[in-house]
């Protein structure tokens, strides 16, 4: 165990001493999870930030029913920020000043139209900056439309059936109906979704720890090269412990990194990679199985410089494949080949952990250690040979 | 002399080709033994056998009297290795790669100070002993290569070129530390691509060509084999062929004749013989002005033995 500890506690001294980790352990996959999240739809607190304006020139009952109904919840529920400009020309001003992304303008008149059966519209007037935002402000209203024309219908068969009632109230009663369909989290699915911000976050540090671990793994053929390791070998070091030393500083540093990378894009990007035995047992299972891998690739190798290629080939090409860089679910039927890949299973396990208890992980954790003992047991015996050699 | 290290018909082969066949040596204690050879001659190879780091093919080593190998822990720990390479972690200070292998020989860390500082004022590195290696001069990473292989206090120490790029002033301090270390009692295994250094450091010469210890013995006995002598060139006052027909009577001369004024011998070993052809001229009236010797050419033993000079 001493000389175990020692080496370790070299090679640490080492790292720390080199730039890439800090690149490759925090800057790169931070950086990058931080862009994803903000490009792709969600940033900090789960959600664009969606700055919306109304102008409400109808006054009527169905333009305040658009703007207390449907636009108000969201805005309460954090989904939109919503303010109201006084006319359509403020409203305009507003969106080229990019103060806000896009506004509802309700024309006078408009519930009196839609009433009277004539073709009323919603106008949008939009940043030409905010294309996301701005495709969800018309998925909105036309939703609204969607649901104002079913309630119209609805009123006017109402009517012509003999309803003993009056329109408005029999608008009324429409509105008060709950709706016939909702969408609700789906707590059986097999894989449960990340948040965009934990999924990249994760996704990326997980994708970028196999080029953390890279240069703890490679270094024993640094050590070959530099001769530094026949040192080793004359001393009274037992191979299994060089082996092993270099496989706890590889395991230490990359564990560590993902660690760190999960307590700051939780308070950078607001990921949530959730409770802490749970990522505690995937960061770790993660970690082996990424070191157990590099090690084998390293041990097909004749050189430090081969070994690094090498592994990057494999480290992108499981990434892409087990989701490290985008949802699996893009690769189509392609997608069953990421359940090779460990990114797969670290990233299931996180959405498994959000979702469900301790024991949720349970699984993905062995499939993790798994990988780790069949690439780990390889890299062993193939290393053997090559301290032997 | 207590043997300290012995080498008995060390093989090894790559595929067909023999590249260590059957080399036995040993080294006693306070002994510097040279092992020297042309590039490819096996040198590496046989020293990576004796560290314990390649397990040969047939043959033992044992250190101390102790049989030794890769997993023997007791014999390793009486090895020092200073490696051709400078085998140190460019980007730790000296004092950092030092106190790391202190912990592989498992010198305990009370001790471990002491003997860090102890190996860097042995090879002059104290005032730089906290800066990285990289930083170094390769005379100054040289010494700080050998400092690593002395941490352990070795009975027997291996030092493969140790003095290659190396300045000479740098190179002298190396060799005159290296002997320090034997008449304390190491035993040294010393392999150079320096004819000079041979000569001057080792006690002994075993002459390594394509695998096979073609020669072995001090510079003299080599020499000897060979019927190379020891040649004195004398000037004298009066007659160069009287004088030559006189010393040639003289017991370990071999050969006298009078060239260019003045008389040169052969002899087998000139510095015993010197006093006695000093005294003979006296004797006989002849005023020397000047005798200079000049003892055999190792480098043309060499040559003869593998064919090659040694820096081939």
């Amino acid at each position: 165990m001493r000389v175990i500890a020692a080496i370790t506690a070299k090679d640490l001294r080492q790292r720390l001493k080199d730039g890439s980790l800090l690149l490759f352990g925090l800057v790169l996959p931070l950086g990058m999870a931080f862009l994803f999240a903000h490009l792709l739809g969600d940033g900090p607190g789960d959600g664009l930030d969606i700055r919306y304006l109304v102008v409400d020139s109808d006054g009527g009952g169905l333009g305040g029913v658009f703007v207390d109904d449907v636009l108000r919840p969201l805005d309460e529920d954090g989904v939109i920020s919503l303010e109201e400009a006084a006319d359509t020309e403020e409203a305009e001003h507003l969106v080229e000043e990019g103060e806000a992304d896009a506004a509802f303008l309700l024309p006078q008149g408009f519930s009196d139209t839609v009433a009277g059966g004539d073709r009323a519209v919603i106008e949008i007037v939009g940043s030409a900056d905010s294309a996301v935002q701005v495709q969800i402000a018309r998925e909105i209203a036309d939703s609204f439309a969607v649901e104002a024309d079913a309630s119209r219908t609805a009123v006017l068969e109402a009517l012509e059936a003999g309803a003993d009632e009056t329109p408005e109230a029999l608008s009324q009663r429409v509105r008060e109906q709950p709706a016939p369909l909702s969408l609700v989290d789906d707590t059986t699915a097999d894989w449960r979704e990340l948040d965009t911000a934990t999924y990249y976050a994760a996704g990326l540090a997980y994708f970028f720890l196999f080029f953390v671990v890279m240069s703890s793994v490679t270094g024993i053929l640094d050590e070959r090269r530099d001769g530094t390791l026949a040192r080793l070998l004359a001393a009274p070091v037992r191979r299994s412990a060089i082996l092993a030393g270099k496989s706890l500083s590889a395991t230490i540093v990359g564990a560590a990194g993902l660690f760190v990378l999960a307590a700051v894009s939780s308070l950078v990007l607001g990921s949530q990679w959730g409770p802490l035995p749970g990522v505690a047992a995937l960061v770790v299972s993660g970690t082996l199985a990424a070191v157990g891998i590099t090690a084998a690739v390293v041990t097909f190798s004749s050189s430090s410089e081969q070994a690094t290629n090498r592994i990057s080939v494999v480290a992108f090409g499981l990434g892409l494949l087990g989701g490290g860089l985008f949802p699996v679910a893009q690769l189509g039927a392609l997608s069953v080949l990421s359940f090779a890949t460990p990114h797969r299973w670290f990233l299931h396990g996180l959405a498994e952990l959000g979702g469900g208890s301790f024991a949720a992980v349970l699984v993905p954790v062995l499939v993790l250690s798994a990988m780790a003992v069949v690439t780990g047991a390889l890299s062993l015996f193939r290393l053997g040979r090559m301290l032997n050699a | 002399m207590e043997k300290v290290v012995a080498v008995v018909g060390l093989t090894k082969s790559y595929g067909d080709v023999k590249v260590v066949d059957d080399v036995s040596f040993s080294i006693g204690e306070g002994e510097v033994y040279g092992l020297l050879g042309p590039n490819g001659a096996g040198k590496t190879t046989t020293i990576s056998m004796v560290m314990g780091i390649l397990r040969p093919d047939a043959g033992e080593v044992s250190v101390g009297g102790i049989p030794h190998g890769p997993e023997e822990m007791r014999t390793k720990a009486l090895i020092g290795f200073v490696p051709q390479q400078n085998a140190l972690y460019e980007d730790l200070t000296a004092v950092e790669n030092l106190h790391f292998f202190a912990k592989l020989y498992g010198i305990p860390r009370a001790e471990a100070g002491g003997r860090v500082d102890e190996v860097l004022a042995a090879v002059g590195l104290t005032d730089r002993a906290n800066e990285a290696v990289s930083q170094y001069s390769g005379g100054m990473a040289r010494r700080a290569n050998i400092a690593a292989g002395l941490m352990n206090r070795p009975r027997f120490l291996v030092l493969d070129e140790p003095t290659a790029g190396v300045d000479p002033q740098s190179r002298s301090a190396i060799l005159e530390h290296v002997r320090a270390l034997a008449d304390s009692g190491v035993a040294v295994l010393y392999t150079t691509h320096y004819m000079e250094e041979a000569e001057r450091l080792c006690d002994r010469i075993g002459v390594l060509d394509d695998g096979r210890l073609v020669a072995e013995g001090t510079r003299r006995e080599l020499v000897t084999r060979l019927g190379e002598r020891d040649r004195i060139d004398l000037a004298v006052d009066g007659s160069a062929g009287d004088a030559a027909r006189l010393l040639e009577a003289l017991p370990g001369v071999h050969a006298a004749a009078a060239k260019d004024g003045g008389v040169e011998l052969s002899v087998d070993n000139a510095s015993e013989l010197s006093p006695a052809i000093v005294r003979t001229l006296a004797e006989e009236g002849f005023e020397m002005r000047s005798l200079q010797v000049r003892e055999p050419d190792l480098e043309a033993v060499f040559l003869s033995l593998t064919g090659k000079a040694l820096r081939d």
